[in-house]
């Protein structure tokens, strides 16, 4: 009874042969079942999230939320779901119909593709293939290829704009976020997802805190999500790249928007808080599932606070602390880890998580100071003279007198 | 082995088919009334002026540029990364010298002031 998922595909595989079906053929049955399954139940938890998100953010804000459907509002993100599905879908003249249909299914398709490899329990891994972190990565940069068809195919100058500040954004934060990942590859000595979570014993938040903060900044840069949401800035170009979308093709990117944040929010989970390890884990699988579902959904509480605390930042500013900060950083974070990791190879496992930590805040701390200095040492902000200022007039000197 | 790829190749054909089902219910079930001002694209309330499919100057070409270049190179770092455990010191020394002429290129390439936004 301790694993169900296991139990079901059993019964099932030996319903399918029963019925004289061939084995191959049992087997592609079965795989494609796993399939819609695990990607139904990642679309079906973020129609859940839009509810929770929508309540957090009232909260934040100091408001209540949704509250009028069903209780506590739970309903409401399914009365949202029936209304977008009953709108116009417009297509605008000239757009190009092929990419612009295109464009929100692959944007949906490439998170969901990242869910065939992730580890959801002990016995239930996905595709547990040798080549898992490139995978990911090489999957999670279809996102960019969907906002591109969809910025160039609307006929819109905003969404164009919008479409190529996506490209700079994406193609300048991929380095940190890829090399980040290759920190925990380097702990666990393995590029594959189960391989990874089985090497934490001790969780890779605590060996490096520091890979786990840039992970997290640069996979919200990723989905485009304040502080980060030049792509789709409403005060300077409209809504950027799905200005022209409407209806369930608009849907899709909002939901493809909310299953990445999960997603990441999952990725966190997997790469630096155990994935589905916990306390009985391993001897009762279905407990695997609830400790990876919780820490995912820590991770995406995490990216939610943060959209809801942080104005957007400029666009300059972005790219400037993408390639003189993070990248710099992550480069000497790796250099670190290496050596730190062959010096105390053979050492207790205490004595390896302290130094580690101790190194990575000793670290950041140096970062922060660097920053301070660089910060205070460039020269004062140019002002321009001659410039209009509203200023009360003077009153006449006669007037004290 | 095989079967492992063979799950992610229906996987590839599973994720696009689930939105694009989503997409074509509502196709089905709503209403479809073009007209002429509605199918305008947006440009603020005016009529759209000349061809929207412009060209503009892209800031960042040289940014794509250092993206391949270290795209590639952390590529190169992942199998390094991969037989860490199994490496000898030098060859440790040997990858943490990759890693520095990685960061001397970043550095050059801030000297050369194209991390500027210009």
């Amino acid at each position: 009874m301790s694993d169900p998922v296991n139990l079901i595909s059993e019964w099932f595989r030996e319903l399918l042969l029963g019925w004289g079906l061939s084995s191959t053929l049992v087997q592609l049955i079965s795989f494609a079942i796993g399939a819609v399954v695990v990607c139904l139940v990642a679309m079906t938890v973020v129609i859940l999230l839009i509810w929770v998100e929508r309540k957090i953010a009232g909260r934040i804000q100091d408001r209540l939320g949704p509250n009028r459907a069903g209780p506590f509002g739970l309903l409401q993100p399914f009365a949202d779901v029936i209304k977008i599905m009953t709108k116009e879908m417009i297509t605008p003249d000239g757009a190009d119909s092929v990419p612009f249909n295109l464009a929100p299914v692959i944007s949906v398709a490439a998170v969901l593709l990242i869910w065939a490899v992730i580890p959801f329990a002990a016995t239930v891994v996905g595709a547990d293939i040798h080549v898992g972190v490139l995978y990911i990565i090489a999957v999670g940069s279809f996102g960019i290829v969907a906002i591109l068809m969809a910025g160039w195919s609307s006929n819109n100058k905003f969404a164009l704009l919008g479409a190529a500040r996506a490209v700079a954004q994406m193609v300048s934060y991929e380095v940190p976020m890829v090399l980040a990942l290759l920190i925990p590859v380097l702990l666990a000595g393995s590029m594959g997802i189960n391989g990874i979570v089985e090497a934490q014993n001790v969780w890779f938040i605590l060996l490096a805190p520091i890979a786990t903060l840039v992970f997290l900044i640069t996979s919200m840069a990723e989905v485009g999500r304040a502080p980060f949401d030049l792509l789709e800035a409403e005060s300077e170009i409209v809504a950027g790249f799905h200005t022209e979308y409407s209806g369930m093709k608009f849907g899709m990117f909002y939901v493809g928007e909310f299953l990445h944040v999960f997603t990441i929010g999952a990725l966190i989970a997997t790469f630096f808080l155990g994935g589905w390890r916990g306390p009985g884990a391993a001897t009762y699988p279905i407990l695997g599932f609830v400790y990876f579902y919780l820490k995912a959904f820590l991770g995406y509480f995490v990216i939610t606070w943060v959209r809801l605390s942080l104005p957007r930042i400029r666009i300059d500013h972005m790219l400037a602390f993408s390639w003189k900060i993070l990248t710099p950083l992550i480069l000497v974070i790796l250099m670190v880890t290496a050596i730190l990791v062959k010096v105390l190879e053979n050492a207790n496992v205490w004595l390896f998580t302290l130094v580690m930590l101790t190194a990575n805040v000793f670290i950041g701390w140096a970062a922060v100071q660097i920053m301070k200095q660089v910060e205070q040492s460039k020269p004062p902000q140019q002002t321009f003279e001659g410039r209009p200022v509203a200023m009360a007039p003077k009153p006449p000197a006669s007037a004290n007198s | 082995m095989l079967d492992t790829w063979l799950y992610i190749g229906i996987f590839f054909l599973v994720a696009p088919l689930i939105p694009a089902v989503a997409i074509l219910i509502p196709k089905v079930i709503a209403p479809r009334k073009p007209n002429p001002i509605k199918l305008e694209t947006y440009e603020c309330g005016l009529e759209t002026v000349g061809d929207s499919q412009v060209q503009f100057r892209v800031q960042y070409y040289i940014f794509a540029l250092i993206f391949l270049v270290f795209d590639i190179e952390a590529v190169f770092l992942f199998p390094w990364a991969v037989a860490f455990k199994q490496l000898s010191l030098f060859m440790v020394v040997e990858g943490i010298i990759f890693i520095l002429i990685l960061l001397a290129g970043l550095v050059y390439a801030w000297r050369k002031r194209v991390l500027e936004w210009a």
